[in-house]
C-alpha cells in the first residue's frame, strides 16, 4: 500500500486555516528571521484521501472487535463500548488540567473514588493513579520502595526478580538504581525457595513477583516467599499484570504484599488502542503511604481538592495527574459490574483457561500439568521434535485462520513457549473453534510442515525481513513530500 | 452488567471438560484463609442506562470555560472530525502492541509515517513511536544521555515546564544522578553564561524547551557548542507542538534529542491524559533511544512491509540492560497526531501564524490596561507573561465572565509574583479577548 507521502499532490488541502480576525503581524517582525524554520514538507492532500488511507490501514489490522485475541499476559478483553461513550463526554475531554478545582469536580470525584474503589479490590490503603502505564507504575512502585529505605537510613541496593519475570521488572529495577538479581524458578514454575533464601539478604530492597506467575499458576509457597523477604526487612511487590486471575476471590492485600501496580487496559477493559494509551495505577500498604506521588486528590467536606503538600513524596512522575481519559472507562467499568460481575469476569477467565489446557493438552505440551488462573502455557517443543515446526511456524498459520496469535516465546523458562490467555468475554464457541484451529494446525504441522514455514499466506504481505530492518535501518521515508 | 457470554448450560459442561464441579476449585492453589468470602465492599452495579446517566452527570459537575486563555503545557487546539472518527475506527484502538507483524501491517505503515513527519518537525533523523507524555519523555532523554555518557549530572534551565523539572528530578534521584537549575535572564531567555558555568565533564545532558515555559523562543544554536565542548547533549523541548510549524527545528540547530509534549496535534486536553510524549535524535542514538520503533523492509517476494525494529534496546529482549522500561506508550494519540498532521498538510504553518497574530493581539491589549506590563523582552510564539497588579484578582474576574486565565508562576517562581502566563490559539475568537479585557478594565 502506497505510503501517504506517495499520495500528495502539490496545492491539494485537506483543511483550510480560519482568516484572522486580529491584526495580522507578520512573523519575521515578531520573530527573528534565523529563528524561523523553512516550509513545513508535509503531505498534500484531500479530506478523502485521508480517510481512505488510514480506513484502509485499518483493514490491514486485528483489533479485539475483529476475533479472537489470546495474547497471553496482555489481556485483550472485550472493551465495552459504553466505557467509550462516556470518555468522549465534553465535559470530561475539553477540561484544561489547570482548571481551578471548583471547575473540575466531577473528574475529581471520578479519580477520588476511582482511587477508593481499586483499594477496595486489591486490598491496599491507597492508590496512585498518576502512572501512564504498567511499566510506569512498576517505575513509580520500585521508586516508592527506595524511597521507604532511605527515609530508614538503610542502604538496599539490590532488588530480587523471578527468571519468568516480564522484561519490563528487571528494567523498572535498574530504571531505578537498583542492581537487580535473577531468582531461579522451581520445577513446577513458581519461585525456588532455597534460591531466594540464599539470595535474600539484608542488602535487598524486596522481591518484584507476579502472582498469578508468567506460566498462569497461582504462587503455592506464597506464605513462605512473604516469611524469608519479610524476614530480612523486604518489600513484597506485586505486578498486577495478571490481576484478571483473581479479582473478587482474594486480595493482594491480604495476602501481604505492600505494592501492586494494575494494568487498567488489562484487569479494568480499557483499550489497548495499537499499544497504548494505558494506564498504571498503584496501591501501597500502610508502610508506603507516605511515598506516593503528588499531587493527590483530596475529600474535604463536599469538595474535592488537590493536595500538593507530602514532604516525603517521591515527588511526581509524569506532568498532570495520569491518564485521565482512561480512567474514566475502568471507572465506568467497575462501576457497570460491581463486586459481583467482577467476581464472575474473573471465575470465568480462569475456567475459559483451564478449558482450552483440557482441550489442547493431547495436542500440545503443557509445560506445567495443573490447574491454571487467567492463562495456561504450552510448549512447541512437541512440534519441534516431530516434525521442526517451531512455535512462531504455529502462531504465523493462526494468521491464516483470521485468530491473533498467543504470547510466543515468553516466558523465557518455557522453550517455545505459547501463552494463552482466553478472557471471560469469550464465549465456548469461539473457544471451541480456536481448540479446533489450534488442532488442525497440530496436524498440518506433522503432514505439510513446508507450508508452516511459510505462513502465513493470506495477509497482506509474508513474513518480512526483520533482519535487514535491523542492519539497515529505515525508520523514516526518504522519498520526498517529507 | 458484565461481558460474560456463558450460558449456566456452557458453563455446566466446560467445567466438566476441565473436571470439576464447582468454580471454587480453580483457586485451589490459594490457601483457603485468603480466599474472601463475601463480596468487595463496592457501589452496587449498574445497567448501561444507569451508567450513561451517571457519567453524563459527573461530567456536567465540571465547569467548561467560554474561552480558554491558559495553555502552561496543555493546548486547546481545533481537532478536525476526521481524526476522531479514524482512531475511533475499531481496528486499531482494540489492538494490541504490532508484535505480529503481518496482521499489523496498518498500525506499523500510521507509526513508520508519523515517524517520518516528526522527524521532518522536529530537524532529526529518527523518531520513536512515542512515550507517555512530554515530561515523562524529557525525563527519560536525560537518563539515557547519564547510562549513555557514563556521567550523573544534568543541567536544566528554570525556563523549563516547571512539572517536567519535577519529573526529571524524581527520575535522576531514583538513578543517583545530581540535577543541577540555571537561571534565566532579563529578556526570558536562558541565562547562557551560568550554562556555561554549571556544564562541565561530568555533565551529561543539558535540558531546555524552546519555546519555554515563558513562552519565549530561545536561541538554541547559540547555546549548541557550550554543551557540546564538554561532550555532553543537548536536549531540547518545546511547549506548544503547533510551534515546530514556524519555528527552526532545534534538530537542525544542534540539539541532539528533541522531546516534548505533542498533545497540541490532535488530541482534546482531556484534564491532563492521556497526551503523547514526542522523543526524536540524531542518527548517533538511533541504537539507544527508547520506545518502540518501526523500520521498513522486505518480504520475501519483495512486497514493502514494516516491522518493529531496532528491538535489542528494550526491555522484552535487554531486561534489566535495556535503555528504558517502557513498553505500553501512547499509540492511539500517536495516530491522532498523524492523521491531524496529514490533515493540515503544509497549513500547520498557517495555523502557526495565526497563533502568534492572536497571542500578540491579546499581549497588546493586556499591555494597555493600566498597571500591567511586559515581563520579558524576548521573542514569543503563542503564549507570553504579562506583570499584572493581582494575578489572583484578574483570574477571578476572568473566572467570572467563564474565561481561564493565564498560568499564576508566583506557584513555581518567587521572584514572580503576580505575573501570568497567557496562551492565545487559533481558537480564541476577537471577541472573546474584548470581553476578557472589559472585564478586567
Amino acid at each position: 500500500m502506497k505510503l501517504i507521502f506517495e499520495k500528495s499532490q502539490p496545492g491539494r488541502q485537506a483543511t483550510t486555516i480560519p482568516a484572522s480576525d486580529v491584526p495580522a503581524v507578520q512573523a519575521s517582525k515578531a520573530i527573528p528571521a534565523h529563528l524561523l524554520r523553512d516550509e513545513v514538507e508535509l503531505p498534500e492532500v484531500a479530506e478523502v484521501d485521508i480517510v481512505r488511507h488510514y480506513t484502509n490501514l485499518s483493514r490491514r489490522n486485528f483489533g479485539v472487535d475483529l476475533g479472537f485475541y489470546p495474547l497471553g499476559s496482555c489481556t485483550m478483553k472485550y472493551n465495552p463500548k459504553v466505557n467509550e461513550e462516556a470518555a468522549k463526554l465534553p465535559g470530561f475531554t475539553q477540561q484544561h488540567p489547570y482548571a481551578p478545582a471548583e471547575w473540575s469536580q466531577g473528574s475529581m470525584q471520578m479519580m477520588y473514588e476511582l482511587r477508593q474503589m481499586l483499594s477496595e479490590i486489591l486490598g491496599m490503603k491507597d492508590f496512585t493513579l498518576q502512572p501512564a502505564a504498567g511499566a510506569h507504575g512498576e517505575l513509580t512502585g520500585v521508586m516508592m520502595i527506595k524511597k521507604y529505605f532511605d527515609r530508614l537510613g538503610q542502604k538496599r541496593t539490590k532488588i530480587l526478580i523471578p527468571d519468568a519475570a516480564h522484561g519490563t521488572n528487571p528494567a523498572s529495577g535498574a530504571l531505578c538504581g537498583f542492581q537487580t538479581v535473577e531468582v531461579r524458578s522451581n520445577a513446577e514454575g513458581g519461585v525456588d525457595l532455597d534460591h531466594l533464601r540464599e539470595l535474600m539478604t539484608e542488602d535487598v530492597a524486596g522481591l518484584m513477583l507476579t502472582n498469578p506467575n508468567t506460566v498462569g499458576l497461582f504462587e503455592r509457597n506464597l506464605e513462605q516467599v512473604m516469611e524469608i523477604v519479610k524476614s530480612k526487612g523486604g518489600i513484597m511487590y506485586c505486578d498486577g499484570a495478571n490481576a484478571n486471575a483473581y479479582i473478587g476471590t482474594n486480595r493482594p492485600g491480604d495476602l501481604g504484599f505492600d505494592v501492586i501496580q494494575l494494568n487498567l487496559h488489562k484487569t479494568f477493559s480499557t483499550p489497548h488502542g495499537c499499544g497504548g494509551p494505558g494506564s498504571g495505577p498503584v496501591g501501597v500498604s500502610e508502610k508506603l503511604v507516605d511515598f506516593l506521588p503528588v499531587p493527590r486528590v483530596v475529600k474535604k467536606g463536599d469538595a474535592y481538592e488537590w493536595e500538593y503538600d507530602a514532604p516525603d513524596s517521591i515527588g511526581r512522575v509524569k506532568a498532570f495527574y495520569g491518564n485521565f481519559n482512561v480512567m474514566i472507562k475502568a471507572y465506568t467499568y467497575i462501576r457497570s459490574l460491581g463486586a459481583a460481575g467482577l467476581k464472575r469476569a474473573s471465575e470465568n477467565a480462569v475456567l475459559n483457561a483451564n478449558y482450552i489446557k483440557e482441550k489442547l493438552r493431547d495436542h500440545y505440551q503443557l509445560a506445567f500439568d495443573r490447574i491454571c488462573m487467567h492463562e495456561v502455557v504450552f510448549s512447541g517443543e512437541k512440534q519441534v521434535k516431530e516434525s521442526g515446526v517451531h512455535t512462531a511456524d504455529i502462531a504465523k498459520r493462526l494468521l491464516d485462520y483470521g485468530v491473533h496469535p498467543p504470547t510466543i516465546y515468553f516466558p523465557m523458562i518455557v522453550p517455545e513457549a505459547i501463552m494463552i490467555e482466553p478472557n471471560e468475554t469469550e464465549s465456548k464457541e469461539t473457544l471451541d473453534d480456536f481448540c479446533e484451529i489450534m488442532i488442525k494446525i497440530a496436524g498440518e504441522a506433522k503432514e505439510n510442515p513446508e507450508m508452516l514455514h511459510k505462513a502465513p499466506l493470506t495477509m497482506p504481505v509474508k513474513r518480512l525481513d526483520g533482519v535487514q530492518a535491523a542492519r539497515q535501518p529505515d525508520v523514516c521515508f526518504s522519498g520526498g513530500c517529507c | 452488567m458484565d461481558y460474560v457470554p456463558h450460558t449456566p448450560e456452557d458453563q455446566k459442561q466446560m467445567m466438566k471438560t476441565v473436571g470439576i464441579s464447582s468454580i471454587e476449585e480453580l483457586f485451589a492453589d490459594i490457601p483457603e484463609k485468603y480466599r474472601l468470602k463475601k463480596l468487595l465492599d463496592l457501589p452496587a452495579p449498574l445497567t448501561e442506562q444507569e451508567v450513561s446517566g451517571l457519567m453524563q452527570s459527573l461530567s456536567e459537575n465540571n465547569r467548561l470555560p467560554t474561552a480558554m486563555m491558559l495553555g502552561a503545557g496543555a493546548y486547546h487546539h481545533f481537532i478536525p472530525a476526521i481524526v476522531g472518527h479514524l482512531i475511533g475506527r475499531s481496528e486499531f484502538y482494540t489492538a494490541y502492541t504490532p508484535y505480529q507483524a503481518e496482521i499489523s501491517q496498518g498500525i506499523l505503515q500510521a507509526i513508520y509515517e508519523y515517524q517520518t513527519m516528526i522527524a521532518h518537525l522536529t530537524g532529526t533523523k529518527v523518531a520513536n513511536a512515542s512515550m507517555y507524555d512530554g515530561a515523562s519523555a524529557m525525563a527519560e532523554a536525560a537518563v539515557l544521555a547519564c547510562k549513555t555518557l557514563q556521567r550523573k549530572k544534568i543541567v536544566v534551565s528554570k525556563s523549563v515546564h516547571p512539572e517536567y523539572r519535577q519529573t526529571i528530578q524524581t527520575y535522576a534521584w531514583s538513578n543517583g544522578y545530581e540535577v543541577v537549575e540555571t537561571g534565566y535572564q532579563q529578556d526570558g531567555t536562558l541565562d547562557a553564561a551560568a550554562l556555561k558555568a554549571a556544564v562541565d565533564d561530568q555533565t551529561a545532558a543539558v535540558l531546555v524547551q524552546s519555546p519555554n515555559f515563558f513562552g519565549i523562543i530561545e536561541d538554541i544554536a547559540a547555546i549548541e557548542s557550550v554543551v557540546h565542548a564538554q561532550g555532553s547533549l543537548l536536549v531540547a523541548g518545546f511547549t506548544d507542538a503547533t510551534s515546530l510549524g514556524l519555528l527552526k527545528p532545534a534538530g537542525e540547530q544542534g540539539a541532539d534529542m528533541v522531546v516534548g509534549e505533542g498533545q497540541s496535534f490532535g488530541n482534546p486536553l482531556n484534564f491532563g491524559g492521556p497526551y503523547l510524549g514526542i522523543f526524536a535524535s540524531n542518527e548517533k542514538l538511533m541504537r539507544k533511544i527508547p520506545g518502540r520503533i518501526v523500520g521498513a523492509t522486505k518480504d520475501e517476494d519483495g512486497t514493502r512491509g514494516y516491522v518493529l525494529t531496532l528491538q535489542a534496546r528494550e526491555q522484552h529482549i535487554r531486561r534489566e540492560k535495556a535503555t528504558s522500561n517502557i513498553c505500553s506508550n501512547e499509540a492511539l494519540c500517536m495516530l491522532a497526531a498523524a492523521v491531524y498532521l496529514v490533515s493540515l498538510g503544509k497549513n500547520l504553518k498557517t495555523l502557526a501564524e495565526l497563533n502568534l497574530n492572536k497571542a500578540q493581539y491579546l499581549k497588546s491589549k493586556l499591555l494597555a490596561l493600566p498597571g500591567w506590563s511586559e515581563v520579558f523582552s524576548g521573542p514569543t510564539y503563542n503564549e507570553f507573561v504579562v506583570r499584572t497588579p493581582n494575578a489572583h484578582v484578574v483570574n477571578e474576574k476572568l473566572q467570572a465572565k467563564g474565561i481561564l486565565g493565564g498560568y499564576d508562576l508566583g506557584r513555581d517562581y518567587p521572584d514572580l509574583k503576580d505575573c501570568l502566563v497567557f496562551c492565545a490559539t487559533e481558537m480564541l475568537s476577537r471577541e472573546s479577548i474584548g470581553a476578557a479585557i472589559a472585564s478586567l478594565a
